[in-house]
């Protein structure tokens, strides 16, 4: 009886584990997903979304990722593969910054998204803390669109960033200075 | 309380948070939260009109209860209006709201729009550019058709401030992801293209993530990109650390910039012009070198930041995978960081690694690398970077160092983290199998790969053995005493049970004659299992039971005993009860002749592919390449998995089994698409699981002969092939996989392999564009009839088709490819080389000194050599000669040359009818940058088209 041999192996793995992928052929697309800033204890302190999702689906991922960085120990590797994208985050102090990027990005470059972003929170606060992201929540949203706008940098250069910032500041004090005197009495 | 709280003093809000804040109780907070709830909105139903502070104040107010996780359903009435305030924080506020919590409520939407409007048009940039962030946080399809014409000329205009065109870039390129048919570009194109030479960085770094999402959608508007991005990145490579002020960042200059630079870049296929491809390579070469410098700073974000541009740039170097030089430079460099301290860059090195080793001309550079790969695997605390590691033990895995590789994989198994076990078993399984050289070890690996690792091995994998040792004779002894050994073990795992049952009821009889191993022995350990295994286990000992009756007949008495027991024959299981009745009916009323015809050993299994095989004929007299077939892959991969549905297949064989007293004709009937004939009983649902694999596609071979083709959509004869479709073809001779061809259409990859004389190709047909290509067909022009390809891509998508190779006898004209498609209403139509030259064929030869300049001598004759002397094309680097001669497929030859500087090969042709033996000599005169290239081989045709070959590669 005449015996077969194989050559090949059974395509089938390799289709399931899906390696086949080829130089050249990829989508070099790159965007970030969302970013998320939460305490040790795993509050959300801040979190941007740059694609759409629900309600529910937002909540889901972020108890999922909250919860399995900070099972994750100190001198861990700052990146993870996480569902189908890649998560990068680091820890400053208390807080973690964790962004959700594309399977194709840089991971390194993120990284140094979140650090520009926290040297912009730290020099706009006067050494940042916490405390100062949960009551002024508003202005590190302000912060961060200055900064990154869908999910891409839009100006990275920490002087312009903040430059624009203390631009709206002005107006805001502008409009604003009657009006203080007049709460400090007032129950609201 | 902080101490800073700048420019506002919503004080009412940081009170609310502060109590918020000292809630001791999550009760105690949904209280509060409950009473400000109640507190808000009443005064937004109050009869007092608020004013503007208040209403701001509120709005912010249920922000933060929204953000806190709390649902929030009012107030979005008030935060529409702070829209329309002519005060800037009031805005600011209204905005922030919305852009947080609207989703798309059409009805707001509108009035959201007008508001915007009225932003954009107000010429004061900064309202224009909350307007332009609110678009982009939102970004739904109501705002793209109310604002998709409008931004393109806010960001062109020459009056827009540069921060309005920062936001306007990054605005139109969400309303592009969302709505890509309302953004037109047209007429802005040039000039979107050349915000990439403005002065202002930060338009630079905003416009390049719209060009580059543009480019890849429609890469032939946008071409003129690359020369403008070569020369910016040239620019700021080249730049000294403080050039560039602000853009700066800790002595990198323009890191970001750069990084979105090299990522255009790798939108298209290396830059034509030569002048600008010999920057970039500078530019890229400038990164590698910088790569070694010692740092500027001790900082990590220094490091980071450096490393984020080389990373990009080895992206690009592979993404390009036409510089050997470069490609074995960034090798080295990520040879480097393998070891270094820093963890992040460990995991990335491994992961950039990971791409490299499929480029054929550093392949080999990443191979030397494997000590520090397998310690990597052992050693790395963090399991994401294990995992990185076995990825590129995988990736660098050939035949060189498969033993080495799987050994260690499979000892890594034994303590892998639980998460990435079933793909460990599976690469194991994969590279096992791929660069088996002899089974035995084959059979090893898979018994080992059970044993540890019994639950994460998929069925796919244990019918996979059993297919290699049926269809191999030399094995089946070893594998019987192998998984006889493997069955003593006193717990071994449902799977060994498996394997066990069935190769000892095919193959029992070979290790039968060892008084330890006798058929009665045998028995008592398969049966010793039986009542710990499942369903379809016991189902499967049952038919091995039969299977023994026949091979050794003085079990029969023992086995007929056990099937007679109620706990078989009136099993509650039907399917279980079933066999027995009949295998015990089978065993006693049955003559031996009959026994032995219905219980034959297994036939060999057909090879997978082979069973759809449409024989094609050749019309060309003694041709050269035939493919013998061609089938879409995608189908093969969705049969796999579906092992499920083959429950029905299982009755029926049950059934019919017991409604026709002579089985084994009735069992030919059953599968009539298998093409070799009958399924003995005796493996029973299983074996036809591991049948089925051929079974399904069968009939579309059929299918096939039936005149798929007639009914083929484009009818026009094919295009001749492409003016550069031998230079195309050239690209491959020394590499089997890449891209070989690409236009701003469609792309075409290929992956091959080849062994011996046969070849496996893969070709990757990718749709660029955002349409439908529709009557797609791809045609071999081998006057061979094949079944076509999917006849629609989708817009992004690609499909895959297979196409096996039998070389016949040797050749010089390569193959065509015709492919045919309808773009929009045009007929596309070209034609190319199929990169399959006779090198492909090649079995490497290692021989000493003595034997090669022997055989040299032999082929004496002047026909039988073919000489060639020519300059350089490119440059002599030793590496990158001797990654080209490798990948020529003959072995390169070491101290066999007198002169050092020389490079000799030797290796076999394989074809089908004869060997055709090859030696080559390689002369390199670095002063002329000449070469001197001769072959000699046993066929001077051979000797003359490869010479013809070589000469175009170096």
């Amino acid at each position: 009886m005449q015996r077969q041999t194989y050559l090949f192996p059974l395509f089938g793995y390799v289709f399931r584990l899906n390696i086949l992928k080829l130089p050249g052929v990829q989508v070099t697309n790159s965007k970030m997903q969302f970013m998320l800033l939460f305490s040790r204890q795993g509050k959300l302190r801040l979190q941007k979304w740059y694609v759409p999702l629900s309600d529910k689906e937002r909540k889901k991922i972020s108890r999922d990722l909250v919860q399995t960085i900070l099972a994750r120990k100190p001198k861990m590797c700052s990146f993870l593969e996480w569902r189908d994208l890649k998560i990068v985050y680091k820890r400053y102090a208390s807080l973690y910054f964790c962004c959700a990027v594309e399977d194709q990005d840089n991971e390194l470059i993120t990284l140094e998204i979140i650090h520009r972003y926290v040297e912009l929170l730290d020099k706009y606060f006067c050494s940042v803390c916490e405390l100062d992201i949960i009551f002024n929540f508003e202005k590190a949203y302000f912060i961060l669109d200055e900064f990154l706008l869908g999910g891409e940098a839009q100006e990275t250069s920490k002087k312009n960033v903040l430059k624009a910032i203390e631009q709206a500041d002005l107006l805001q004090e502008e409009a604003e200075a009657p009006r203080s005197v007049l709460e400090e009495i007032g129950l609201t | 309380m902080p101490a800073v709280s700048k420019g506002d003093g919503m004080r009412g809000l940081a009170v609310f948070i502060s109590d918020i804040r000292n809630c001791k109780s999550k009760e105690a907070e949904i209280k509060r939260i409950n009473k400000e709830l109640a507190n808000i909105r009443s005064k937004f139903k109050g009869d007092k009109a608020l004013d503007g502070y208040s209403k701001k104040k509120y709005v912010c107010k249920l922000l933060f209860i929204f953000l806190l996780g709390h649902d929030i359903d009012f107030g979005h009435m008030e935060a529409v209006n702070l829209l329309s305030s002519n005060k800037y924080t009031e805005k600011q506020i209204g905005y922030l709201f919305i852009s947080v919590l609207v989703n798309s409520n059409s009805e707001l939407i509108r009035l959201i729009n007008n508001a915007i409007k009225n932003d954009l048009s107000s010429r004061n940039p900064t309202f224009m550019c909350l307007a332009l962030h609110c678009i982009a946080n939102v970004g739904s399809r109501e705002m793209a058709e109310a604002f998709a014409s409008e931004i393109p000329r806010i960001l062109v205009a020459g009056d827009t401030m540069d921060s309005v065109k920062q936001s306007a870039a990054l605005c139109l390129l969400r309303l592009y992801k969302t709505s890509p048919d309302l953004v037109l570009m047209g007429e802005w194109t040039s000039r979107v293209v050349h915000l990439l030479n403005d002065q202002h960085m930060g338009v630079v770094t905003a416009a390049i993530s719209l060009i580059t999402c543009l480019s890849q959608k429609n890469p032939d508007e946008f071409k003129t990109c690359v020369s403008l991005a070569v020369s910016r990145l040239s620019r700021i490579v080249s730049s000294a650390s403080t050039d560039l002020q602000d853009y700066t960042y800790y002595f990198v200059p323009a890191p970001w910039l750069s990084c979105k630079l090299l990522r255009l870049l790798q939108c298209y296929p290396p830059p034509e012009d030569g002048a600008v491809k010999g920057r970039l390579v500078e530019c890229l070469e400038t990164i590698l070198n910088k790569a070694q410098e010692p740092p500027k700073s001790k900082k990590v974000q220094h490091s980071n930041a450096k490393n984020a541009i080389l990373f990009e740039a080895i992206s690009l170097i592979i993404h390009y995978d036409s510089e050997p030089n470069l490609l074995v430079r960034a090798c080295n460099q990520l040879g480097q960081f393998l070891q270094h301290r820093e963890t992040n860059l460990r995991y990335l090195a491994l992961e950039s690694m990971c791409t490299l080793a499929s480029s054929e001309f550093s392949h080999e550079a990443v191979k030397t690398h494997i000590e520090t790969v397998i310690n990597a695997l052992k050693t790395e605390r963090d399991v994401s970077v294990r995992q990185r590691a076995a990825d590129l033990l995988y990736a660098m895995c050939d035949r060189s160092n498969a033993k080495q590789i799987v050994a260690e994989m499979l000892s890594y198994l034994e303590t892998a983290d639980y998460s990435i076990r079933e793909e460990m078993v599976l690469k194991v399984a994969i590279l096992a199998e791929k660069y088996a050289v002899d089974y035995s070890w084959y059979v090893d690996t898979i018994l080992n790969l059970i044993r540890i690792a019994g639950d994460y091995v998929s069925e796919e994998v244990w019918y996979r053995v059993i297919q290699i040792v049926i269809n191999r004779d030399d094995v089946q002894g070893y594998a019987a005493k192998t998984v006889f050994e493997a069955l003593q073990a006193p717990a071994c795992h449902e799977n060994m049970v498996k394997v066990g049952g069935y190769i000892l009821g095919e193959f029992g009889n070979l290790i039968a004659g060892d008084p330890r191993s006798s058929p009665l022995v045998q028995f008592n350990l398969l049966h010793s299992k039986f009542h710990l295994c499942s369903v379809p286990t016991r189902a499967l000992l049952l038919s091995a039971y039969i299977k023994f009756i026949n091979l050794f007949p003085e079990t029969k008495a023992t086995i007929q005993e056990v099937l007679r027991c109620d706990s078989q024959i009136r099993n509650s299981d039907v399917e279980l009860q079933q066999r027995a009745v009949e295998y015990l009916k089978l065993s006693s009323i049955a003559s031996t002749d009959v026994l032995a015809t219905v219980l034959e050993e297994m036939p060999p299994f057909p090879e997978r592919e082979s069973s759809i095989l449409a024989k094609l004929k050749k019309k060309k007299g003694p041709g050269t390449v035939s493919v013998t077939d061609l089938e879409d892959s995608k189908r093969e991969g969705g049969e796999l998995n579906g092992g499920g549905e083959r429950g029905p297949d299982t009755a029926a064989m049950a059934s019919s089994n017991a409604s026709t007293p002579s089985p084994s004709a009735d069992l030919l009937g059953i599968r009539s698409a298998a093409p070799v004939g009958a399924a003995p009983a005796s493996a029973g649902s299983l074996l036809v699981d591991v049948f089925s694999e051929a079974g399904p596609a069968a009939p579309s071979a059929a299918v096939n002969d039936d005149g798929f083709l007639s009914s083929a959509p484009p009818s026009e004869d094919p295009a001749p092939p492409l003016p550069e479709a031998d230079e195309l073809l050239n690209k491959f001779v020394c590499k089997n996989n890449g891209v070989l061809f690409e236009n701003q259409l469609l792309q075409i990859g290929i992956k091959s392999e080849y062994r011996q004389n046969l070849g496996r190709m893969y070709l990757f047909y990718g749709n660029k564009t955002s349409v439908q290509f529709a009557s797609f067909t791809t045609t071999p022009q081998l006057n061979v009839q094949t079944k076509p390809v999917e006849p629609l891509v989708e817009g992004g998508a690609q499909i895959q088709q297979v196409l096996n190779i039998e070389c016949l006898t040797d050749f010089s004209d390569a193959p065509l490819l015709n492919i045919k498609f309808r773009y929009g209403g045009a007929l596309q139509n070209l034609t190319l080389k199929l990169p399959v030259t006779i090198n492909k064929f090649f079995q490497p030869t290692e021989m000493t000194s003595h034997d090669f300049f022997q055989r040299w001598k032999q082929l004496s004759q002047p026909q039988q050599e073919a000489q060639k002397i020519f300059k350089a094309n490119h440059g002599m680097d030793t590496e990158v000669l001797k990654a080209k001669l490798l990948g020529l497929g003959s072995a390169l030859l070491d101290d066999v040359d007198p002169n050092p500087e020389n490079y000799v090969c030797a290796g076999v042709i394989q074809t089908k009818g004869q060997q055709v033996g090859c030696l080559l000599r390689l002369e390199p005169n670095s002063q002329a940058q000449m070469y001197r290239l001769t072959l000699r081989c046993s066929k001077d045709s051979v000797s003359k088209r490869l010479c013809e070959l070589l000469a175009e590669q170096f």
